[in-house]
C-alpha cells in the first residue's frame, strides 16, 4: 500500500494509510528522500495512526527514515503511535531514540514549529 | 463463531502481516484483550520476519488450547532453514547475524508467556509461543 505524501508550507506530511508491508516502508523512505529535497522541506511528519504492529524492522526503518531526512536538512516526527503499540513496543524494548514523536498531527506540527523557531546554533 | 486453527506458508515479507492478521483475528475470537492482540501480532511479526529473512520459507500456525482450568493462543513457527547454531547467543538482546536490531527472539519471549526454541543446523528452527487468557 503506497503511502501519500501531502505538502504543506514547508512541511511533508506522510499518513500511513493500512498495514505496511516492508517494501512499503523502504518506498516511503525513498518518496521522503525525494521529495524533501524537491520541496526544501524542514520538517516531515509520519502518522502512523493506522499501524496495529511496530515491530523491530519497521522500528529501524523509521529510525533509518528519520536519520536520512535528517542529513537532507528535514526534521521528523512520528504522530499517532496507539497506546497498544507503545505498550508492545516497550515489552520489546524498542525505543525511537533520537526521533521525534508527539501524540497527533497537531502536536506534530507545533513541534516542527518549535524546531524552526530555535535559534540556529552557530559552531566554530 | 468457531475457533478454528489457521496456518499461513510464509514466502515474502506480505506474508508475514497475514500471518499476524490471522493470529489477531483468532486470539480475538479467543476473548484477548486491545493490548494482548496488539502484543501476540507483534510476536508473530517477529518470527514470522525471522522465517523470511533467516530461513527464506517456512509457515505459522495459529491454534486455540483449551485446557481444563486455562485458555489461551498457540503460535508455531516453522521452518526447514539453516538452523540456528548457537541458540543461547540468537536469544540475547542485540544478538544479530544480518545487521538487525538483534530485537525478534528475546523480543517475542517478553511479549509472550511462554517460549520455546529448536533448531538444528541444517534442518531448521521451530518457534512455539503461547499465551494464556487470564
Ligand atoms: N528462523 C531462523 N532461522 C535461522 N536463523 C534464525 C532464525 N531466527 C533467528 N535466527 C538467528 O538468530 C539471530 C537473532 O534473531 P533476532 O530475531 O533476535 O534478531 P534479527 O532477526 O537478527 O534482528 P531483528 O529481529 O531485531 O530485526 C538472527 O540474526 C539469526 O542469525
Ligand atoms: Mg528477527
Amino acid at each position: 500500500m503506497h503511502v501519500p505524501v501531502l505538502k504543506q508550507g514547508d512541511y511533508l506530511i506522510a499518513s500511513v494509510q493500512s498495514v505496511l508491508s516492508d517494501a512499503d516502508l523502504v518506498q516511503l523512505r525513498d518518496d521522503l528522500a525525494e521529495r524533501v529535497g524537491q520541496f526544501r522541506s524542514r520538517g516531515v511528519i509520519i502518522d502512523v495512526t493506522v499501524l496495529d504492529v511496530i515491530d523491530s524492522f519497521a522500528t529501524r526503518t523509521l529510525r533509518a527514515v528519520a536519520h536520512m531526512l535528517k542529513l537532507r536538512g528535514a526534521e521528523t516526527v512520528i504522530v499517532g503511535i496507539q497506546p497498544d503499540v507503545a505498550f508492545a513496543m516497550v515489552q520489546l524494548g524498542l525505543t525511537l531514540e533520537g526521533v521525534g514523536t508527539a501524540l497527533d498531527l497537531e502536536e506534530g506540527l507545533a513541534y516542527l514549529d518549535r524546531l524552526a523557531r530555535k535559534p540556529v546554533k552557530h559552531g566554530k | 463463531m468457531e475457533n478454528n486453527e489457521a496456518c499461513v506458508s510464509i514466502n515474502s515479507a506480505a506474508d508475514i502481516v497475514t500471518a499476524r492478521q490471522k493470529g489477531r483475528a483468532l486470539a480475538l475470537e479467543l476473548g484477548f484483550d486491545g493490548s494482548d492482540l496488539t502484543l501476540i501480532a507483534t510476536a508473530i511479526s517477529e518470527v514470522a520476519r525471522n522465517i523470511v529473512n533467516h530461513a527464506k520459507s517456512g509457515e505459522i500456525v495459529v491454534s486455540p488450547m483449551n485446557h481444563s482450568n486455562k485458555r489461551g493462543i498457540l503460535v508455531v513457527a516453522r521452518d526447514e532453514g539453516p538452523g540456528i547454531k548457537d541458540i543461547a547467543k540468537a536469544m540475547q538482546y542485540g544478538y544479530s547475524t544480518n545487521k538487525g536490531l538483534g530485537v525478534g527472539l528475546p523480543g517475542a519471549k517478553w511479549l509472550m508467556d511462554e517460549f520455546d526454541i529448536e533448531s538444528k543446523v541444517g534442518k531448521g528452527t521451530t518457534v512455539t509461543m503461547k499465551k494464556w487468557l487470564h
